[in-house]
């Protein structure tokens, strides 16, 4: 399965510089932007996402559309409206535009379906802030297990760090690159991981999520834990640490 | 009398007459509580339909709906913000249950019906929001009731445009908490909703449109 993406936006230059974030981060990922008026000036224009759209449909099984404001997402539906098909083929993401457009980028570039890549989208608010969404929610529940959904909240749902368990493997290691897991090499490190199949955390935090990684801010000079477990836990973690030591190729 | 394909070209043509005369008065009422582009950008769109009707003739006999398909695809494409994709569905909605040669009392309600359900149903918005649902359902609450009471197809476009008149007239104090205005909250009270103004000149082009066979020349 591939999934395209379509950014559509009332900047062009919204629109194609979180195409290059995205791109950086997922470079097999076919991602279209549709920004701007007809005019070139700030706004939509049907006829530009639904060529977009059509571009991208072409280019892959299924695409994912983030829209930034208002009148983008009033567009996107409107073009849902006028054409019965697409729906089957594609979606728009409730989500925000920049952290939305890159999660569903690299879960795209996993390789996954529709589906995955539209919750990596709508789950991508949360997963650039889960401490605060927590606290909250403990605050407010405090007999609630953590990352509980309370009164049809939308919380989190961030890995807890793995209870150490007979099969674990762990690691510590230090991030050697000045800039640490910033985008490129967090990107990088969750397609390893992805690829493995291998349920894998770094400081407690699933170690596929892009935007969990680079929430944790850990620059150059950190030390991180990296824990596995289960079957290949321990060439995952192995893998992990290569990539550490190596700098992400950036050191 | 029932209303056929050459009613909403005429309709259609007077909107955009309509929009014309208006377009600086509704660019100042956005410019107050919006961002200043909503007469300009209705122009473009009506601009745009014209060409559109002068390019590919309407033949009598013709589904009324024909003509409002036009416009619908015509705005979404043509018109920025959010009122191309809002006017747009609401006329899809329309021209889909307006395919029929001629429209009656009844019928006429319910294409006015489908258009504002594709507003709410795109807009999410209801009435005392300061949008142009505020012109829209007391628009068609009226034209329900002059059809209800015997109404012919003027009657109930009276009634419609007369309503959504007042119905704009009334968004002048209200506080914005739907579209573009509700960033300024408070301060949006004092200036009339530009999307319900222009509904009311669409509406009473609709109107003028049953009262005479005259075309506006271009």
């Amino acid at each position: 399965m591939t999934v395209g993406l379509v950014l559509v936006s009332h900047s062009a230059k919204l629109a194609e510089g979180t195409a290059e974030l995205a791109r950086g981060m997922a470079p097999d990922v076919v991602v279209r932007c549709a920004a701007g008026d007809v005019d070139g000036g700030l706004g939509t224009s049907l006829d530009a996402v639904q060529e977009a759209l059509a571009d991208v449909l072409d280019r892959a099984d299924a695409a994912v559309v983030l829209a930034d404001l208002g009148s983008a997402v009033l567009t996107v539906e409107t073009v849902f409206e006028l054409d019965e098909t697409l729906p089957a083929r594609a979606r728009l993401a409730s989500a925000p535009f920049v952290e939305g457009a890159v999660a569903a980028a690299v879960t795209a570039q996993q390789g996954a379906g529709v589906e995955a890549v539209l919750d990596a989208a709508q789950g991508a608010v949360s997963s650039i802030g889960p401490r605060p969404v927590l606290e909250l929610v403990e605050a407010d529940a405090p007999t609630g297990p953590a990352g509980t959904a309370v009164a049809g909240e939308v919380v989190a749902t961030v890995s807890a760090p793995e209870v150490a368990g007979p099969d674990d493997v762990t690691a510590r290691v230090t991030l050697r690159n000045p800039l640490g897991l910033h985008a490129r090499p967090a990107a990088l490190l969750a397609r390893t991981v992805a690829a493995l199949g291998v349920p894998v955390t770094v400081e407690g935090v699933d170690a596929t999520s892009v935007l969990q990684l680079m929430a944790l801010g850990a620059t150059g000079g950190r030390e991180i834990e990296v824990r596995a477990h289960g079957e290949g836990a321990e060439a995952a973690v192995a893998a992990v640490v290569g990539l550490v030591e190596g700098g992400f190729g950036e050191a | 009398m029932g209303l056929d394909v050459t009613w909403a070209e005429r309709w259609v043509r007077r909107a955009a007459e309509a929009v014309e005369t208006a377009k600086d008065e509704l660019t100042e009422l956005d410019r107050q509580i919006g961002d200043g582009d909503h007469g300009e950008n209705m122009h473009r769109g009506f601009q745009a339909v014209l060409a559109k009707l002068d390019g590919a003739p309407v033949e009598a006999g013709a589904p009324v709906g024909s003509v409002l398909k036009v416009v619908a695809t015509t705005l979404m494409s043509s018109v920025g913000g959010a009122a191309g994709p809002l006017y747009g569905t609401a006329f899809l909605r329309a021209s889909k249950v307006a395919e029929r040669e001629t429209l009656d009392p009844s019928a006429l309600v319910a294409m006015l019906e489908a258009a504002l359900e594709g507003i709410t149903s795109r807009g999410k918005a209801t009435t005392g929001e300061k949008t142009m649902v505020d012109a829209w359902q007391p628009a068609v609450d009226a034209a329900a009731a002059a059809a209800d009471g015997g109404a012919d197809c003027v009657g109930v476009l009276r009634a419609a445009a007369e309503a959504a008149d007042a119905g704009a007239a009334a968004t002048t104090p209200l506080v914005a908490t739907k579209g573009r205005a509700s960033y300024l909250g408070e301060r949006s009270a004092g200036h009339e909703d530009p999307g319900a103004r222009s509904t009311a000149l669409l509406l009473g082009a609709a109107l003028a449109a049953a009262l005479t066979d005259e075309v506006p020349s271009a």
